[in-house]
């Protein structure tokens, strides 16, 4: 143990101008919140639109009130078409990759706890982190903006694949202007996530607090350390990337255009590029994106858990060494979204081992956390509830990644709604689960009121079923051969399984009205929940240790010193079972 | 609560599992050579990973059960043998099954990929634009005439470019709109793209590979039952791509020469 005591500490005064106070502001719990403001605007937005895409998929003839306001020529007369459904499709993924399953659980969390659970005032850089928010909110403008031109968004997916994406407007509606607005939009959301992942990276390790040794670090810091190192890599890839589709659009390059194409009756004036180039390039940032949005929930849901259940996890640094290695290997398993693409066949294998070999790491820290809840005590909050749904959709997302590891097995479900069921569940459902645990975790901390766990738990019931329902068929869709990305399904063959698209879209609209719950509980609870107490969870890392919300410089006038691992949970100590990271104390017993 | 929990989450492991265990959604009939092996592996790996599903699911449903909200004074225990026996546990679970699955699984991708097709299989050359596919067999000379872009005149049925004026080999070309096939024939896809990224996928014979523009890219594969199937594109490829499909029409011998015949005086 280290003897140390407070050291007074240099004060900035808190700024006192609305504008520095609330909009551009410099202070990194601002920031997080604001970034958590535009996660849920975006999420909104995303669910609604696949509330139209799923009412498009099995009444194709609905009309649906208000649609033709946004688009004429998309929804005219309030019924989408087929290309309008690309569009939602496209602007779905979009928004839920980028500005939810990056945001949420990364820039918003971290951005708001990490300098805290390190003990610092704020992060390194707070200039570069309210520009990389403001960047960021900038890319999500232009991205809606889409929306209102009279191209209307793409429809090349999220993805964007060369050429479709790279050709213009004669490839289809919304090829022309609304893909160059997506092209800004990722350019810019690159360029802010590098800011804010150089932030993260520095912070950590050059702000923490006397006594605060990396392996005493928090679970969840450690998590969103390793993400900002690998979205550093990522986004610098996909960066430049974009600025190539810019300018194949703009400026007459052929990146990634070949040579030869006749589209719209037009010989294409490219020639010399790659279509292939831009799905490596593409993929070396998408693949490790799926870690960027599952890690830090990985870290939220360890720390929520060790709090829940009295106890510190079998080892923290076996989840952590385990963490680095997903984030080390989720860099050579790109290749495994190609298998088909036409890359060649030999490489393909070469993708396969190490995507397999990348469930060993998330097995260790599946077992783990199983193995930790033996012999807990476990506290059944809302948080604890979304963290232990987490793991338990965590796993069924993620033995579906076995399937389609294997290039052989590929060959049949690539394209195929097991695919989406797959990604949706282990990406999108955990790594949500993994935000709404936080966010009955630490909304006391973050707002100074607690959130009503009545409806916290309604709200659980309601996802935790619903998402099941929803996601769990689309397996079975996919096994049958039911391809994803189709607007409609005009054919004998999937017209047999339209009793499970129609399932699937009651328990989409059942689930989404769900979270009407949790909007409410939201904006309820802000202003009329509970006052929250500085520790209400009884927990035992650096944020516990300052009043709900923190005050301006998160600790006052004094750095804190950090005696202990962050997780001394199941000991005597003088408050309790637990004993808290700064507290002097000798730990007895455990 | 726990137990709440515990009960829904059985409920839902069950649940899921059950349409998979009793088959009620499974892939079409394989009428493929080489379709049976990809069909093993994929059944292969279903049992792996419902074990693990179904395992995981229930251990977590058991130890929530067990032990949330304990009357018992609440001291916490810790798993005899801790992290390391998770740790190995995990590397030899998962490890085993990585190495099966990805070591010795592989044939099916091997008999697709890294066998050529045999020097006397049928050669159809197969073009995706939007939204259609358009089959292309070399005729009587046994040589495909040659591409030319800018021939493409889709109001003229020159749906490939080829320039028959001048172009002796082009002039005995055969061009579909169906890939029609000899039963137990070998095939030999020659693909490519007239302008956006494609895909051709047949459940049928297991068979899924993009059209890249820009790259000749191939394909064989042995029909074995008689019948016709969709051909899908599952590349997104514009506003069309739900509709863009094709027939693959599985013949006998004597009824794949009738066919080309009657195509032969269509031209």
């Amino acid at each position: 143990m280290q003897e140390a005591s407070p050291a007074p500490v240099h004060v900035h005064a808190p700024p006192t101008g609305f504008l520095r106070k609330h909009v551009f502001s410099l202070d990194h719990k601002v920031i997080g919140l604001q970034y958590y403001g535009l996660a849920l605007a975006a999420v909104t937005l995303g669910m609604v639109l696949s509330w139209l895409m799923r009412l498009h998929l099995v009444w194709p003839t609905a009309k649906i009130p208000g649609l033709d306001l946004i688009s004429k020529v998309g929804a005219p007369g309030g019924v989408i078409t087929p290309e309008y459904y690309l569009s939602l499709l496209t602007m779905h993924g979009t928004l839920m990759v980028f500005f939810v399953l990056t945001n949420a659980p990364f820039a918003a969390f971290g951005n708001y706890f990490l300098p805290i659970q390190i003990g610092a005032e704020d992060m390194a850089f707070p200039r570069f982190n309210m520009m990389s928010f403001w960047t960021t909110f900038a890319a999500f403008c232009v991205l809606v903006l889409a929306f209102f031109i009279p191209d209307g968004p793409p429809i090349s997916g999220w993805t964007a694949y060369a050429p479709l994406s790279a050709v213009g407007s004669d490839a289809g509606p919304g090829l022309g202007w609304g893909q160059n607005l997506w092209a800004i939009s990722i350019a810019l959301f690159c360029a802010g996530s590098l800011l804010g992942a150089l932030n993260f990276i520095a912070t950590t390790l050059d702000l923490r607090a006397k006594g605060m040794t990396l392996m005493r670090m928090p679970i969840c810091t450690w998590a969103w350390f390793i993400t900002s190192c690998i979205a550093l890599l990522a986004f610098a890839v996909l960066l430049p990337a974009c600025l190539l589709l810019i300018l194949d659009r703009t400026a007459g390059t052929s990146f990634f255009i070949p040579s030869g194409l006749v589209i719209s009756d037009r010989l294409q004036n490219h020639s010399g590029g790659s279509p292939l180039l831009w799905q490596h390039l593409f993929w070396f940032f998408g693949h490790p994106e799926v870690y960027i949005a599952i890690l830090p929930s990985m870290g939220i849901v360890s720390h929520v858990l060790m709090a829940s259940m009295r106890k510190p996890l079998l080892s923290a640094k076996v989840i952590i060494y385990s963490m680095l290695s997903i984030g080390f290997l989720s860099y050579m398993v790109w290749g495994h979204h190609m298998f088909v693409s036409g890359m060649n066949p030999f490489s393909s294998l070469l993708f396969s081992f190490p995507t397999l070999t990348i469930t060993i790491p998330a097995t260790i820290m599946t077992l783990i956390w199983l193995g930790s809840l033996y012999g807990a005590n476990l506290r059944m909050t809302s948080a604890a509830l979304f963290a232990l749904g987490f793991i338990s959709m965590f796993v069924s997302g993620g033995v579906s990644g076995f399937f389609l590891a294997q290039p052989s097995i590929d060959i049949y479900l690539h394209a195929t709604y097991f695919v989406v069921g797959h990604f949706h569940m282990v990406m999108g459902v955990a790594s949500i689960f993994g935000v709404f645990a936080g966010t009955y975790f630490w909304f006391g901390k973050m707002t100074g009121r607690m959130l009503n766990e009545t409806m916290g738990k309604v709200h659980f019931w309601v996802t935790f079923i619903g998402t099941y329902c929803i996601f769990m068929p689309f397996h079975y869709l996919g096994l049958v051969g039911n391809v994803r990305r189709y607007s409609s399904f005009v054919d004998d063959f999937m017209g047999p399984l339209m009793p499970v698209h129609k399932f699937i879209t009651i328990a989409a609209l059942v689930t989404g009205a769900g979270q009407l719950v949790f909007l409410f509980n939201l904006f309820h609870s802000r202003f009329w929940g509970k006052p929250a107490p500085a520790n209400p969870w009884e927990g035992t890392s650096l944020e516990w240790s300052i009043p709900s919300p923190p005050p301006w410089n998160n600790f006052g006038s004094v750095h804190p010193v950090v005696y202990h691992d962050s997780y001394q949970y199941g000991v005597k100590g003088s408050q309790g079972d637990y004993v808290m990271q700064d507290s002097p104390e000798q730990i007895v017993g455990g | 609560m726990g137990k709440f929990f515990a009960i829904i989450l059985v409920t839902i492991a069950i649940a899921s599992a059950y349409p998979i265990v009793a088959h009620l959604y499974v892939q079409p009939e394989d009428i493929s050579t080489h379709g049976h092996a990809i069909d093993e592996q994929l059944a292969d790996t279903m049992a792996e990973s419902g074990f693990a599903f179904l395992g995981a699911q229930l251990l977590l449903a058991f130890f929530v059960w067990k032990f949330s909200e304990r009357k018992d004074g609440g001291k916490v225990r810790h798993l005899p043998g801790g992290a390391k026996v998770m740790v190995v546990a995990a590397f030899i679970l998962v490890g085993t099954e990585v190495l099966a699955l990805g070591v010795f699984g592989q044939k099916a991708w091997a008999s697709v990929y890294f066998s050529p097709a045999k020097a006397d299989a049928l050669q159809v050359q197969v073009q995706a634009g939007q939204f259609a596919f358009y089959f292309r067999y070399p005729g009587a000379d046994g040589k495909f005439g040659a591409l030319h872009p800018d021939k493409i005149d889709e109001g003229n049925s020159n749906f490939f470019g080829l320039d028959p004026a001048n172009d002796v080999e082009a002039r005995d070309d055969v061009v579909a709109a169906e890939l029609a096939v000899p039963v137990d024939k070998e095939v030999h896809l020659l693909m490519h793209a007239k302008d956006v990224g494609h895909s051709f996928y047949v459940r049928e014979l297991r068979l899924q590979q993009d059209f890249v523009p820009g790259l000749d890219l191939s394909l064989h594969f042995t029909a074995t039952k008689l019948g016709k199937y969709e051909i899908l594109c599952t590349q997104l490829c514009g506003l069309g791509h739900y509709n863009m499909k094709a027939y693959l029409d599985v013949m006998s011998q004597e009824d794949f020469e009738k066919w080309m015949k009657e195509k032969v005086s269509e031209q």
